[in-house]
Parts: C-alpha cells; sequence; structure tokens
C-alpha cells in the first residue's frame, strides 16, 4: 500500500445519481472496506458529457473548470470520477486549460461572471476509480484482503472509449511498466486477477458500444454491444466487468433489445468492477448493489459462491 | 490498375467491358473495369473554409488523405458507406454535390475517438464529423437529425439547472422525435427493473417525476454560458453566411 490517495475528492457525476447508482452504492462500499475516504464534491455540477460539447466544445471545459474549481477550493490536489465520460472530461479541460489559451479565456470569462474561483491548470488532477484503488492498494494490497475468493470467474474486462482516447488528454499514460496503457489498457485486468478471477483475452476492451446513441440511433448501437457480447462469450467470459456507467447501461439496455428486436440471446451478465471487488472483500451483492442492475447476475453468483 | 473503393464510384460513372482485347491480350470482366472521365466544374470552394469556422472543424486543412480514420472507424465497420477520409476529401475540394450524397448518415458518427487516436495529422476527424453534421443542418441540407435532438434537450438542461435527470431527457426524446416510451423491449427493462429495484430508485429513473436534481446558485452560470453561446452561434451563422434571425 502507497499511502497515496487516502482521501480523495470525489465527483460521481449525474449517471451514479440515477441509472448508475450500483456503481455509486459499489464505489462507495469498496472505498469503506478498503479504509479509503471520499469526499463527495460540494455542489457539483454536471460535466456535459457527450452532448454539451456538440453545441460548444469550450462550455463543456467551463463544466468541467468548475468541477476542478471546487476540489481546490475544498483542498484537495486530487477528484477521482469513476464514469468515463466525467473522467474524460475532466481530463480535456485539465489538458485543453494547459494548452490553449481559447479556452482559459473563455473559462475565466464564465468562471468571474457567474461568480467562482478559476481553476488554474495544473491544480488539480484527475484519477479513474481504477487509477484510486490500483495506486492506493495496488494488486499486493488487494490480495492479502480477498476474504471471498473470485474463483476463477472467467471475466472479459471492457474499458470503452472514453478513458483512453484521444491518448494526448492522457500524459500520465504509456508511461513504460507499471503505467496504464491506451492501446491495451490492463488496470481493471490487473486488479480483478488479484482478486482471483480468471480474465480472458478479450480483443475489443477497447471498442466502442454507440453509447453516444443509445437511443438517437438504437440499431447500430444494438450492433455494437451484440458485437461486444458474442465476442465476450466466444472467449469464455462469463461475465463482462465494466468501469463506467454509460458502457454499462449501454451493454445491459441493448442486451435486452438484441434479444427483443433482433432475437439474438447472449447470456454473459454484465457487472461493474467495483461490484466484483467489493464481493471479493467479502461483501453481500446487496451492499455492492447487484440487485440494481438490469442483467440479473444472481443465479451466477449464486452459484459461484460470491454474493 | 484495379479500382480501390469502387463503392465511391456512381455505377453510372463505370464503364465495363465484357469482352476486351489489348494488344493481344484478353482483359475482359474485372480488368477492364474503369471510371468514365468527367469535367467537374461545380466546386464549392467555400465549403472548407465554412466547416472549418464551426466547432470541431478547425485543423480540416492538416488531413493528407492516408485513410487511417476511415480504416479505424466504428460505424464504418457497420456501415462502409459512413467514410470521414472520403468527406474530408470531399469539402477541401469543394465537391458539395457528392457530399449531399451521404448527408443523412454523416450524424451517426459515435464520437467513440478511434480516429482521433490514429490520426497521424491530428486533424481530429471525430469533430470534423460534428462539424460536417452541423454544416449540413446550418445550411439547411438536412432537417435536425436524432442526435442533434438529443444534444439540444441535454445541453438545454444543464444550462437550466447544472444537472440532469435521465429520465426527463428520455422522454423529451422521445417526443421529439416521435417515439413511443411503450416499445417491447422498454417494457422489457422496465419490467425487469420494477422487479428488483426498490421503489425509490425507480422513482429517479423517471417513472415518476419526484427527484428533481439541480446545482444551487446555478443562475448567474447560466446567463453567462447563454450570453457566450449566443455570441459563438452569431459568429458561426455569420461565417457561413447565414442572415441573421434565420432559423436554420
Ligand atoms: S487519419 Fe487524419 S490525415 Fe489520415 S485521412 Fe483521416 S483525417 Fe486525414
Ligand atoms: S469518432 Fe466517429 S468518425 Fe471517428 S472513428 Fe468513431 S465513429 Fe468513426
Amino acid at each position: 500500500m502507497s499511502g497515496k490517495h487516502r482521501k480523495v475528492a470525489y465527483y460521481p457525476g449525474c449517471a451514479l445519481e440515477e441509472t448508475g447508482h450500483a456503481y455509486n452504492r459499489s464505489t462507495k462500499e469498496l472505498g469503506k472496506a478498503l479504509g479509503l475516504e471520499l469526499v463527495e464534491l460540494e455542489n457539483w455540477n454536471c460535466c456535459g458529457a457527450m452532448e454539451v460539447k456538440n453545441l460548444d466544445p469550450k462550455l463543456q471545459t467551463y463544466l468541467s473548470a468548475r468541477n476542478l474549481a471546487i476540489a481546490g477550493k475544498m483542498g484537495f490536489d486530487t477528484v477521482m470520477a469513476p464514469c468515463n465520460g466525467c473522467y474524460h472530461n475532466l481530463k480535456k479541460a485539465e489538458y485543453d486549460l494547459g494548452h490553449d489559451a481559447g479556452s482559459r479565456e473563455v473559462v475565466e470569462r464564465l468562471s468571474q461572471k457567474a461568480g467562482h474561483e478559476t481553476y488554474e491548470a495544473g491544480g488539480v488532477s484527475t484519477i479513474h476509480a481504477l487509477d484510486w484503488i490500483k495506486e492506493a492498494i495496488g494488486e499486493d494490497g488487494l490480495k492479502n484482503r480477498v476474504e471471498n475468493s473470485l474463483k476463477g470467474l472467467k471475466i472479459a474486462n471492457y474499458y470503452g472509449c472514453m478513458y483512453t482516447r484521444p491518448r494526448h488528454i492522457f500524459p500520465e499514460k504509456d508511461k513504460g511498466p507499471g503505467s496504464e496503457s491506451t492501446s491495451k489498457p490492463h488496470f481493471m485486468d490487473d486488479l480483478l486477477a488479484a482478486a482471483g478471477a480468471d480474465c480472458v483475452e478479450f480483443p475489443l476492451r477497447t471498442a466502442c458500444c454507440g453509447g453516444a446513441h443509445t437511443l438517437s440511433d438504437s440499431d447500430i448501437s444494438t450492433k455494437l454491444v451484440l458485437n461486444l457480447l458474442t465476442t465476450a462469450e466466444a472467449c469464455g467470459a462469463e461475465v463482462i466487468a465494466t468501469e463506467c456507467p454509460t458502457c454499462h447501461t449501454g451493454l445491459e439496455m441493448h442486451q435486452v433489445r438484441a434479444e427483443k428486436v433482433f432475437g439474438r440471446k447472449t447470456r454473459v451478465k454484465i457487472l461493474y468492477f467495483t461490484q466484483l471487488l467489493g464481493m471479493a472483500l467479502g461483501l453481500s451483492a446487496r451492499r455492492v448493489g447487484v440487485q440494481e442492475n438490469l442483467s440479473d447476475a444472481s443465479d451466477l453468483l449464486r452459484q459461484k459462491g460470491l454474493g | 490498375m484495379p479500382i480501390h473503393e469502387k463503392s465511391l464510384i456512381r455505377p453510372e460513372n463505370l464503364a465495363i467491358h465484357e469482352d476486351l482485347t489489348i494488344e493481344g491480350v484478353d482483359v475482359s470482366g474485372h480488368w477492364s473495369t474503369f471510371i468514365k472521365s468527367r469535367a467537374v466544374t461545380d466546386y464549392n470552394e467555400a465549403m472548407e473554409q465554412e466547416i472549418a469556422a464551426l466547432p470541431g472543424g478547425e485543423y480540416i486543412h492538416r488531413c493528407w488523405q492516408c485513410g487511417s480514420c476511415t480504416n479505424s472507424c466504428t460505424v464504418n465497420a457497420v456501415n462502409p458507406d459512413f467514410n470521414p477520409r472520403y468527406w474530408i476529401y470531399l469539402i477541401r475540394l469543394g465537391m458539395e454535390e457528392e457530399l449531399l450524397r451521404d448527408k443523412d448518415i454523416v450524424w451517426q458518427c459515435v464520437s467513440c475517438n478511434k480516429c482521433t487516436y490514429a490520426c497521424p495529422r491530428d486533424v481530429n476527424p471525430e469533430g470534423v464529423m460534428k462539424a460536417t453534421a452541423h454544416w449540413l443542418e446550418l445550411k439547411g441540407h438536412t432537417d435536425q437529425k436524432p442526435s442533434m435532438a438529443f444534444d439540444e434537450i441535454f445541453s438545454a438542461q444543464v444550462f437550466a439547472t447544472g444537472k440532469i435527470e435521465e429520465g426527463r431527457i428520455i422522454r423529451q426524446f422521445f417526443a421529439r422525435t416521435g417515439q413511443s416510451l411503450f416499445q417491447d423491449w422498454l417494457l422489457a427493462l422496465a419490467r425487469g427493473l420494477a422487479k428488483r429495484l426498490p421503489v425509490g430508485l425507480l422513482a429517479r429513473l423517471g417513472f415518476a417525476a419526484l427527484f428533481r436534481p439541480r446545482t444551487s446558485g446555478w443562475g448567474r452560470a447560466q446567463a453567462a454560458m447563454a450570453e457566450y453561446l449566443g455570441e459563438q452561434q452569431a459568429a458561426r451563422r455569420s461565417a457561413l453566411g447565414i442572415e441573421e434571425g434565420a432559423k436554420r
């Protein structure tokens, strides 16, 4: 254990208050079980997801800058965001404000008019929930605390788009051994393997689930998700582990839609990595919100003696 | 030379000789497919600059046509007509008529950024797709596409309250695009949820409008953003030569 990230600012984001509630619950429970403290950002706002940028990218930068300024004001230098969309937008704001005078100008103007401090580039840095566990506890730390090993549960780890692309906004990635890779991310594989899972080789780990058009172009989303689900099954996975509420809900929704609209049934279950780690630490399935998932994994978990 | 991406050539411009011998060599069938020569005179020379004036389109001039974007593209794998490399080519040359053939699929870009990751020239092809979709809409070549309607409904709620409420967005989006909330698969989802979820969370998901998330003291931020967005939109309309007051 490194002593890093023992206490960080927590930015749940909108999705974690609604469809991604199970992710919120399991992240908090996991933190508690590991003795890591999360302090929620006060009066945070939506990061703009994948939508506001299409009206104006600098407005989206402002939305994240406001959240980063709040973290700074609360005395934190690190903010942890479990949602890929939030994480991506905060990282992008950090990058743009460090590199683009035009973005700085707009953020300064809007922050002044809105009446709050302006975020200064470099003041606060963003980490993902995966970085948080990996750096605060690490694989060895986890191994020592596993109470209920995942016992070779076959897992395909799905990272999606926003965790690694575009690469320039993630300056800490691709820095050799120990760092995360943008072409073949592995932090989730590392952590779940430490908890006893058998992580299968899953080539679509950073493929797209069509999350941006989940509702506006449902057929494409269903095709993309179906491809992920069938490939995961072909790789031998019983579970797809996720680390983003949009991907997670997209996979669940389109698994149902693929069956109802295209008549293609798949059996692979979808669980947040925080739920899996929580259960490995001995938390019950209920504590980590398995009943809140659309994808009903209870039978499989019982069969494996988990939860 | 065999023709790559033959799908990009209109069938009427392809000349295939079923029976052709040149200098004693039989070049019938596949080897005798030619593109008919043609003269293009109606270039829209303003098109590249206009798209470059919209957010995301700024770096289109850097493109050297390597094709890495199309090669890595998520939507291209599902629909081969979705071809960022080709559209950038058409835009840079000003071949508006050819671009308009694909006007109804440009919006389908899912913003996965595979292209941006692969592009060796930092063109930001994902941004170019968004700028092009906006250009098509602002110029009146297309109606508002579902994804743009979704962006607007979503953003309006962020601007108004600082947060979003998914259930409300979904209801508004389905209403605006004329879809029923009572589709088989949605009902199946709702039934599955209702079996297991606590009532409080169901309510939050918008099956009842009890929970209204909002950021407090948001009014000043809202006003500042509205003012800024208004200025930007006016600047974009003027860059595209669209008269003030004209709605889309
Ligand atoms: S990858 Fe970049 S340089 Fe290559 S064709 Fe696409 S936009 Fe142009
Ligand atoms: S961002 Fe759009 S254009 Fe680029 S690869 Fe993804 S779907 Fe294709």
